[in-house]
């Protein structure tokens, strides 16, 4: 199952080039806090980022403007720029 | 949700219908995930009656076929074994009976939320043999192989992996094949693609002349995959998008990849519903092979029948609704499931028997 909600990197331990000791983050996401992997994240995080998490491990990091973006998307797509659309 | 959020919606939903007007579409969620959120957000009643969505063969669970789960009831039953796996498989069926009914036969069982967990658990019991089934996909297959090359460094002698892992685009390519099966467009998975990227759609947009569109899974992100769909079966387009920029980028995370091809080779894969499938599995690369559950135990797969009468084959296929299976609520029931769809947290059948559609 995949997990939709970004979570927020409040803390990292360990660098990801380090091969004997795995990098771990401790991320908060509703009042949730855990700690995942960092080990296959395509961008390290720094503390303030987001991160999608499966089974324990970060899979991507985003930066706090990206999520922004793309509500800005989705409110074009949703026709409220459009001038067919009634205002 | 809140009145932006709706007037959002309200917004995708006319876009909709005006890319569709009136021409009836089929769009296939690929990923159980996205099963899961269209039926919790009730956005199949929301859609202009002309659009039909089905679901396709992302349930990781659904797609092990009954003899793989025969395999791992088995190891699971052997002495000085403990096997570690995540919650969703224990109740599927095997062909006399399931890991959770092991257990009570004595198998010891436990349930992790990540591999790093089940090699904790090894570390903690050096005095026995700790199995996790690797089950899942492109999304699941790189914390298994950054689990296996950890315990590889670390010399750890009693962790092993049961490696079941699937890859979506041949599986995509292998159903798109059957001239049985006829789409308007895909929905594609989330977060395999934020390993794999979007990109990796591409063979199947071209050889199919399939719209392709990779998606999130809040109800809005959705929304707006679909609308992308309709709006490229009007113009008579068939090319990969992704609406879910967030999170997944055109090329994917490299890193990721990389780790699975050290530790993986993908190898032929049998998935329930779809057959043997050429390059759809990923199997242990030698170096590795101590870790290697399969080999370890010299277990082989035997070839199970279904279990009588269920439908699971055809409704991972998108070709048989659960409705249309005669043991659907009646036999068949979370509490008592006869294939792996009912079992599932993202099975079609108990997404359709949750939320009481028929």
């Amino acid at each position: 199952m995949c997990l939709a909600i970004p979570m927020k990197v409040t803390a990292i331990e360990g660098d990801q080039d380090d091969i004997l000791i795995p990098p771990v983050a401790t991320v908060e996401a509703r009042g949730v806090t855990s700690r995942i992997r960092l080990d296959i994240v395509d961008r390290m995080p720094r503390v303030g980022d987001y991160v999608i998490v499966h089974a324990g491990f970060a899979i991507h990091t985003l930066a706090p403007e990206d999520a922004r973006k793309s509500m800005a998307l989705l409110q074009e797509m949703a026709g409220q720029t459009d001038d067919n659309q009634p205002r | 949700m809140t009145d932006f959020a709706k007037g959002m919606a309200q917004g995708l939903l006319s876009k909709i219908k005006d890319a569709s007007s009136g021409k009836p579409m089929c769009f296939m969620e690929v990923c159980g995930t996205h099963t899961m959120s269209i039926f919790r957000s009730g956005i199949r009643k929301l859609l202009p009656r002309e659009i039909r969505l089905v679901s396709g063969p992302g349930c990781p669970v659904c797609v092990t076929p009954v003899g793989e789960i025969d395999q791992m009831i088995e190891l699971s039953l052997l002495p000085g074994v403990i096997t570690a796996t995540f919650g969703d498989i224990l109740r599927v069926p095997g062909s006399t009976y399931n890991l959770s009914e092991a257990r009570a036969r004595g198998a010891e069982i436990k349930v992790v939320y990540s591999p790093a967990d089940a090699l904790e658990i090894a570390e903690n019991n050096p005095d026995k043999k700790v199995v996790f089934l690797g089950i899942g996909f492109e999304t699941t297959a790189p914390s298994v192989a950054a689990t296996i090359l950890q315990a590889h460094r670390n010399k750890l002698k009693n962790f092993m992996v049961f490696p079941s892992h699937k890859l979506m685009p041949p599986a995509l390519d292998a159903l798109l094949s059957d001239p049985e099966i006829d789409m308007d467009g895909l929905i594609c998975p989330g977060h395999v693609s934020t390993i794999i990227g979007a990109r990796a759609f591409e063979p199947v947009a071209e050889k199919f002349q399939m719209p392709c569109v990779v998606t999130g899974f809040e109800p809005l992100d959705i929304l707006q995959g679909i609308c992308m769909l309709a709006q490229q079966v009007s113009r008579g387009e068939n090319m990969v998008e992704n609406a879910y920029r967030r999170a997944v980028s055109w090329d994917g995370n490299r890193r990721a990849r990389k780790i699975i091809e050290t530790v993986f080779k993908p190898a032929d894969a049998r998935w329930r519903g779809l057959g043997t499938i050429a390059r759809s599995g990923l199997e242990i690369r030698k170096k590795f092979r101590q870790l290697d559950a399969r080999r370890h135990f010299g277990t082989r797969e035997k070839t199970v029948p279904e279990p009588k009468g269920c439908q699971c084959a055809q409704i991972i296929k998108g070709m048989a609704l659960p409705s249309s299976c005669p043991m659907f609520s009646s036999a068949c029931t979370p509490l008592t499931p006869v294939g792996p769809c009912m079992v599932s947290s993202e099975g079609t059948c108990a997404a359709y028997y949750k939320y009481g559609e028929s």
